[in-house]
Order: C-alpha cells, then sequence, then structure tokens
C-alpha cells in the first residue's frame, strides 16, 4: 500500500462510527490499515452490507500489499509468501516471514524419506515463548519418472501435513504429483522458458500457485510473468536464480534488489509479486558437508536480509537451522514495538510456600528465556516480571528502569504476601547485583536478597548450592 | 523490457578512511588499507563496493576466558601477544589486528598506562599489518590508557577503540589527533547519540573527517541483532542522503556473538528444544551470520576471533563485490 494518509482510507469507510471494528471511529480503523495492524475486513457492515460493495472494493484494492500475497497450503498449515509493503525494515516492518522449504527426492528410499520428513517437521525450538519450527517439504523429481514422483509426494503427504512444493520441470512428472496433491495447495516449481504453456495449463486445471524460473533474464521474467497475468493465472512467484558463488552470485543478490525495487518503489504492478530464492544450491558446488552448510546459511542470510520470499534449502542439522531460523525472525520483528509480556507475578508449574521467587524483567525475549529455563527444568516457582518498558536486563540496569524501588512497589501491587513463604526471600538476576544491598534495605530486612547467576540457563546448578537458603 | 532506476537521494559517498601508515608516511606498516567511500548500500547494484570489509583479529594482552571452540586455537600464543598477532596474520590471514589492553582494567591486573603500551610496541614489531588499539572498557582508565598507546605507536596510523560519551572522549581524540591515529567512535544502539559523538569529536577535539570510525554497537544474532541491524541501516541511508555526522565508515564487535548461548552453551536449557547438535559447529556459524548480516547493512571493519569464521566472512563479502 502506498497510501499513507488516513483520511484517503476513510473516504472509502461508512463513516457511521459503529464501533464494530473495536475503534470508537472509523478514522482511527483507518489508521489501523494504514499501519496494516487491522483489515479492511474487520469493518464488518462495509464487508457484508450490499450498498458497500463498491466502497468495499475500493478500499481493499487500495490497501493491498505492493507485493502480490500468495498463499500456499491450507487450513492451519497455510504459508503466507510476499505481501511485503517496504524496502527497508525500519520503514514499517517486514510481514511474512519466508518460509523454509527442506528438500527430499523421489530417488530416496521409503524409511530414509519418511525418517527425514519427520525430522524436518519435527524440528523445533522455543524462542521468545513460542516454537519456532521450518514450514516446508520441497519434493524433487531426481528420477524423472511422474508414477515414482506421485508416491513419494503421497509418502509425504501421509507422514506431514507441511505444505509442498512439487519441484520438476516435467509437465507429466508435474502432473502426476498434482493429482495426487492439488487439494493441499501445493506450489509448483517450475515454469521454464521451454515448458510453460503445458505448465501454465496444470496450475490452471488444478488452481495452485506456481514459480516462474527465467533465471539471470529479468526481461524474459517480466514477459513471463505478463503472459501468464494474461492468462488469468496471479498466484505467481519468480524465480530470479539463485547462483551458488562467483560473480553470478552478485547477479543474483542484485536481480533480486532490482525486482524489489522496482515492485517497492517504483509501483511497478507487472513485476510485484513475491521471489523465490535457492539456497540448497550450495550443495552443489562442494563435497563437504560443513562448507556446504555454512555457505548454505550465508546463501540464506543474504536472501533473507534483502527480502525474497521463499526458500529451497537442504541442510536439517542444527547448526544449519538454529542460525538461519534466528536470522529470519530477527529481521522479521516489528521494529515498531519492543517484544514485552504484561509485568506482575507469574506462576511456573505448582509454586508452593517453599518455592523460590525469580525477578526479571518484561522484555519477551529476558522473561521467556528465564521462564522456559526454568519451566522445562521442571522448577516449580514464581517470576515477577517488572515493568522496564520492554528493557532486558543488562540494558535496564544500565539504564535505570530496573531498579530496587521499582521491585518492591511491584511486590506491593501485586500483593505478594512473604510472611506466608517459608524462605521469605527473592532471587536477582546476576546482573543486577550491585543493588541487592539496598533491596534488602527497602524491604527492612524481612525479605531474604539472594543474587543469583548471570545466565538464567544457570539456575539449576545455581539451586543446587543455594537452595533453599540457609 | 524490464527497467529500474538507481535510487537518486543516494547523493553523498562515505568518508575513506586509511588505516596503517607505510614508511613513506612516518609508520611502519608493510601496506596500508583503506575503508570507506561507498556511495550507495553494500552490494546494491547502485554502484560497485570501492574496498572489502576488513577483518581484525582479537588479540589480549594476558588470557581471558573464551569459548572452547575459540580457545583451541590460540592455546598456544596465549601468553605471547606478539605471536598471537603474527598467528592470526600469517595463519589465519587477519588483515589487522587488535590488541586488547584489558590487563589494565582495575579489577584485572590493573597494569599502568606506560606498561601496557610496552605491548603495543610488540605487537607493532611483530606484525606489519595495520592495526587497532583497544583498552579495556573502563570509562575512568581508558583516557589514559589509550593516551599511553597512541603515543608509543605514533605515526602508525592506528584504530584506536574507542571513544564513548560517557568518558573523556576529549582525551582520546586529541590522543588520535597529536599521534596521527584514527579514532573510532562507540555509541549504544542510538543514532542521535552516534551524531552527538561525531560532533563533539570534531567539532571540540579537533579529530579530521577522514580520521573518524564509528562502532554503533553490534547485538549478535538472536540476542538483538534486530536493533543492531536497523540502526546500522539506517545510519547508512541517512549518511547517502547527506547526514553529514553520520558519513563514516562502519566497525563491529562481532566476537559478541560468541556471548550468545546458542554459540557455546553444550546442550539447550530447555529440554523440549529439538537437539542442539555440536556447538563447536554451531559457534563459528552464530559468528559468520552475526557479522554477515551487519556487513550487509554497512560494516567496513569487523573484530572477530574464530579463524573459520573470518575466513568466510571474507569471502563472501569479496564475492558479492563481484
Ligand atoms: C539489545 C541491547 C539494547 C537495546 C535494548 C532492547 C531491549 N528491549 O532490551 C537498546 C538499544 C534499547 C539498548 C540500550 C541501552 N544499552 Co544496551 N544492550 C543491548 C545488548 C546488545 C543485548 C541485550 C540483550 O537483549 N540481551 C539478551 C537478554 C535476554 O539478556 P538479559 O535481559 O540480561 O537476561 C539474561 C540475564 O540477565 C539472565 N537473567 C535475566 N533475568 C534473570 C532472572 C534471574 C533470577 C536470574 C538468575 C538470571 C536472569 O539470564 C538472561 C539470559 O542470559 C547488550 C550487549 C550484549 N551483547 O549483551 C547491550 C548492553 C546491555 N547495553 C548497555 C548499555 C550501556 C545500554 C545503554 C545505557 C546505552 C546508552 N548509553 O544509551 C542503553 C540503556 C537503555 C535503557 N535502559 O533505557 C551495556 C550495559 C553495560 C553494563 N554492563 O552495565 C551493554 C552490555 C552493551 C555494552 N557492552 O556496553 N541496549
Ligand atoms: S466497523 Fe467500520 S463503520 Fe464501524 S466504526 Fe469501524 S470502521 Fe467505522
Amino acid at each position: 500500500m502506498k497510501e499513507k494518509s488516513p483520511l484517503n482510507l476513510y473516504k472509502h469507510l461508512p463513516q457511521t462510527n459503529c464501533g464494530k471494528c473495536g475503534f470508537q471511529t472509523c478514522m482511527a480503523f483507518a489508521a489501523a490499515l494504514i499501519d496494516r495492524s487491522k483489515r479492511v475486513e474487520e469493518c464488518t457492515p462495509l464487508a457484508e452490507e450490499k450498498k458497500y460493495a463498491k466502497k468495499y472494493e475500493t478500499l481493499k484494492a487500495i490497501v493491498a500489499p505492493e507485493i502480490r500475497l500468495v498463499y500456499v497450503g491450507t487450513g492451519e498449515k497455510e504459508q503466507k509468501v510476499g505481501g511485503e509493503d517496504v524496502m527497508y525494515r525500519h520503514q514499517m516492518t517486514f510481514f511474512n516471514k519466508p518460509p523454509f522449504a527442506y528438500d527430499v527426492t523421489d530417488t530416496m528410499e521409503e524409511a530414509a524419506l519418511v525418517e527425514r520428513v519427520k525430522k524436518i517437521s519435527t524440528w523445533k525450538k522455543f524462542y521468545i515463548g513460542k516454537w519456532e519450527r521450518v514450514e516446508m517439504i520441497a519434493v524433487r523429481s531426481t528420477s524423472g519418472d511422474p508414477a515414482k514422483f506421485a508416491a513419494c509426494v503421497k509418502k509425504v503427504m501421509e507422514t506431514t501435513d507441511y505444505p509442498m512444493i512439487l519441484c520438476s520441470f516435467d509437465p507429466k512428472v508435474l502432473r502426476a504429483g498434482l493429482e495426487v496433491a492439488a487439494k493441499t495447495r501445493p506450489l509448483v516449481y517450475a515454469a521454464n522458458k521451454d515448458n510453460w504453456q503445458e505448465v501454465a495449463k496444470l496450475v490452471h486445471e488444478f488452481n495452485v500457485p506456481v514459480v516462474l524460473s527465467v533465471p539471470f533474464d529479468l526481461d524474459g521474467l517480466k514477459s513471463m510473468a505478463l503472459t501468464f497475468e494474461q492468462m488469468g493465472i496471479h498466484d505467481l512467484i519468480l524465480d530470479f536464480g539463485t547462483a551458488p558463488n562467483g560473480k553470478k552470485l552478485q547477479e543474483s543478490l542484485h536481480n533480486l534488489l532490482k525486482l524489489r525495487r522496482a515492485a517497492l518503489e517504483e509501483g511497478q504492478k507487472d513485476i510485484a509479486y513475491p521471489t523465490i530464492a535457492l539456497p540448497i544450491n550450495a550443495w552443489f558446488t562442494t563435497k563437504d558437508p560443513v562448507r556446504a552448510a555454512y555457505w548454505e546459511s550465508v546463501l540464506t542470510a543474504t536472501f533473507v536480509i534483502r527480502g525474497a520470499s521463499i526458500m529451497i534449502k537442504h541442510c536439517i542439522e542444527p547448526h544449519c537451522v538454529m542460525p538461519d531460523m534466528h536470522l529470519r525472525y530477527n529481521i522479521y520483528t516489528d521494529p515498531r514495538r519492543p517484544v514485552q509480556v504484561k509485568p506482575g507475578i507469574y506462576k511456573v508449574g505448582n509454586p508452593t510456600e517453599e518455592s523460590p521467587v525469580f525477578v526479571t524483567t518484561n522484555f519477551a525475549l529476558t522473561y521467556y528465556t528465564v521462564e522456559s529455563d526454568v519451566a522445562s527444568n521442571n522448577i516449580d516457582a514464581y517470576i515477577m516480571s517488572i515493568n522496564t518498558d520492554g528493557i532486558g536486563v543488562q540494558a535496564s540496569v544500565a539504564g535505570g528502569q530496573l531498579n530496587p524501588q521499582k521491585i518492591v512497589e511491584a511486590f506491593k501491587e501485586a500483593d505478594f504476601d512473604f510472611t506466608k513463604m517459608k524462605y521469605p526471600s527473592i532471587v536477582l538476576p546476576g546482573m543486577a547485583a550491585k543493588f541487592s544491598g539496598e533491596l534488602e534495605d527497602l524491604f527492612g530486612g524481612k525479605v531474604k536478597i539472594l543474587v543469583g547467576p548471570e545466565d538464567s540457563g544457570r539456575i539449576v546448578e545455581w539451586m543446587k548450592s543455594y537452595w533453599p537458603p540457609k | 523490457k524490464f527497467q529500474v532506476g538507481i535510487d537518486e537521494t543516494w547523493k553523498y559517498p562515505i568518508q575513506e578512511v586509511t588505516l596503517g601508515a607505510t614508511k613513506a608516511d612516518g609508520g611502519s606498516r608493510g601496506h596500508t588499507i583503506k575503508i570507506g567511500g561507498e556511495k550507495a548500500l553494500p552490494f546494491f547494484y547502485d554502484a560497485p563496493m570501492p574496498h572489502r570489509p576488513v577483518v581484525t583479529m582479537d588479540v589480549f594482552d594476558m588470557p581471558i576466558g573464551m569459548a572452547k571452540a575459540v580457545k583451541m586455537h590460540y592455546e598456544d600464543v596465549i601468553n605471547d601477544p606478539g605471536e598471537w598477532a603474527k598467528k592470526a596474520v600469517t595463519k589465519f590471514g587477519a588483515d589487522l589486528v587488535t590488541i586488547h589492553l584489558i590487563s589494565t582494567d582495575p579489577l584485572l591486573k590493573d597494569t599502568p598506562p606506560r606498561e601496557a603500551a610496552k605491548t603495543v610496541e610488540e605487537v607493532l614489531q611483530a606484525v606489519d599489518v595495520p592495526i587497532c588499539i583497544g583498552g579495556s572498557g573502563n570509562p575512568d582508565k581508558d583516557p589514559e590508557v589509550l593516551k599511553a598507546a597512541a603515543e608509543v605507536a605514533q605515526g602508525e596510523r592506528a584504530l584506536i577503540a574507542s571513544a564513548n560519551l560517557n568518558m573523556d572522549w576529549e582525551k582520546i581524540g586529541r590522543a588520535c589527533v597529536d599521534n596521527g591515529h584514527v579514532c573510532l567512535a562507540w555509541t549504544q544502539l542510538e543514532i542521535n547519540s552516534q551524531k552527538e559523538l561525531n560532533r563533539k569529536l570534531m567539532k571540540v577535539a579537533g579529530v579530521p573527517r577522514e580520521s573518524i570510525v564509528m562502532d554503533p554497537t553490534t547485538a549478535a544474532l538472536a540476542y538483538g541483532l534486530d536493533f543492531a541491524y536497523t540502526n546500522m541501516e539506517r545510519i547508512r541511508l541517512g549518511a547517502l542522503k547527506g547526514d553529514e555526522e553520520l558519513t563514516f565508515p562502519m566497525s563491529s564487535g562481532t566476537t559478541n556473538a560468541w556471548g550468545v548461548r546458542e554459540a557455546w552453551m553444550v546442550r539447550s536449557p530447555n529440554k523440549e528444544d529439538s537437539d542442539w547438535g555440536d556447538r563447536m559447529l554451531r559457534g563459528p556459524i552464530w559468528e559468520i551470520i552475526t557479522g554477515f548480516s551487519l556487513a550487509m547493512a554497512g560494516v567496513d571493519i569487523f573484530m572477530m576471533m574464530h579463524p573459520l569464521a573470518v575466513a568466510y566472512l571474507q569471502e563472501i563479502t569479496q564475492t558479492l563485490m563481484g
């Protein structure tokens, strides 16, 4: 959406201030449309009443993201691909993390195939209060045999409900895969200069999104996109070509930048589609698995940072997935608001009067790190999350948002009754050690202040020596 | 036909800064290194990158705690900064080395400034690449330490790390001017503080434009990289658009990556996480991705530790330059 003024959106709203969207005025709702925190459909009168039909359509067109949003997969595991509005994250935020699709091939032994699919679809890591996962399976036809491909796709579907990318340039192979999987809305990879007519027919028939692969040729890519668009096929993803190394790698990045700039800064609608990158290509350049894995991560970083919308990858080992997953998370974090939790007292497990009371801040990264360190080690405890405006422990000790007065007040506000506790005490983060004396004084000596380890990952070991307090 | 323009608002180049001085310029380095000079965001097609981002490898003047994956590469030189520096350059391909005078910290050995400065001479003799000189991070003592170090390295155009708003930055700035060095201006993730410090270094301490590099702070992958990345990208975009208080090359303390638990912990403290695998493989890639992301945001010089991380950072940035 290029529109920056709420007033211009307000024009297309019912202007009744009915409040059904959760705002008191249509103007406030219009502002929420601008920063994309609300969707047009959430103004139910506009979406449902016939008399507004025209306004509804106009408004939807205005607020549509600059880069087309393409849906892959169905149900809970459906993936949003593209749908971005800005070139640099600080201009607003990036919205839809590029799904990572990990490859399997139709020449794998069945047992190995099932094991790999399970490994991909069960991979998870706890980060900032949520489980982070990878999203998709890319099924590659290396056999060239339609029957084999269909069987492989079927096996994948029996093993997981993760959405798929069906990879082959042979329309017969693709057809075999689509006959099995079309209802799960897989992404087809890909139409190219040789097969595009047949692939166009296929994706039209099965109504699935498709990648247009015209590597290192933006003119060709654009004209193919125009052709598909004219045939009424709109869910397109562009493969600009991912070179794994050499001078061509620079060209790959330049082509991605050109496509994004054309779409986001120059408003060129006929090229404003999501893009696909193939970090997996790193594996075709070397036999050394560590080198291939590291290089795949480096390629992933290049294209995540500059906004490619979906990726095909290979290495599912922790030293590959962890950095790539975190980088993607960091780049797609909304820079407009620090991620916070509600301040106050939280229970972890089933705390009793013999349990410890941990103090931390309300910065989500900090709070959830501490909570998960405590919970996953089966420690029953209270955690007091102090309102530091969403700043972590170390930074808020330095900046003064975490201080003894605030801690005392927070416990007062929560009506926390230390006299009921067997060991009336609180555990401070190691990084806040410097004000433990002052804090003890403020509590009038009624609450013992213990200084915990600097890293909450060490709380378990710390408790072995210091809990219960002597 | 597909057509697209370049960014017309990027009109102002980043200041080019030379590190090191050869005999001809009053120093003793074998060659000099230029950083900065960009006219566009890194690796964009708008304008070629004039120089590959460079790596300066950390050397400490006393043994310090390091992650296992890092330590194994330095065990044989940990008590000898000169040999350490040599190994970094000849074996690991460091473009520069940084000698960190951490033993001057009153809480560590409290080494007097004059004595600490001798280690700088040792390093200058051991290698002929340009060098950086770091203090201990103690804001009260660093100005004295860095002044003494700047004096023994007179004429070498070392990068002096660093001046900060909460210390006597003026003393450090002047020591750079008087002895012909480059001043590293360090602030914590805040664009306006960075402008303020750069301005003060120029206007009050008299540091010339071509002798300033900025360190806007590196927060590592998964531990605030989102802040560090965006802060640097905004600084660089602001500079290209003509904000004269920001048109300087940037430096990153990439070694911070080793503070992240994912880089060094044996296994996840969270029992339900998928297996974290071999930490010897996780650590280097954590340093690579932390550094490389910031290379994409505009960093010109990286302070790093793991040999593999250094090699990959050099290779990918060179490749993306074409
Ligand atoms: C991101 C960051 C910021 C962000 C903060 C974003 C946010 N929402 O918190 C911003 C940009 C705002 C920022 C600002 C500042 N920062 Co800052 N920042 C960082 C950085 C890079 C990462 C901090 C982080 O997120 N860590 C991760 C979280 C999870 O850590 P944590 O909250 O401390 O929690 C851990 C432990 O404390 C412990 N723990 C937590 N709770 C509990 C509870 C118990 C019971 C126990 C036992 C343990 C425990 O376990 C957790 C996991 O390890 C660090 C440098 C670094 N690489 O570490 C500097 C750093 C913390 N910042 C620093 C400074 C000085 C500042 C500023 C004062 C700079 C300035 N002059 O303006 C400001 C202050 C801002 C303010 N308070 O208003 C210094 C602090 C120096 C010191 N030791 O005192 C650091 C170390 C950088 C440095 N070397 O100079 N910063
Ligand atoms: S629901 Fe629609 S009409 Fe009602 S206040 Fe919100 S924007 Fe206005």
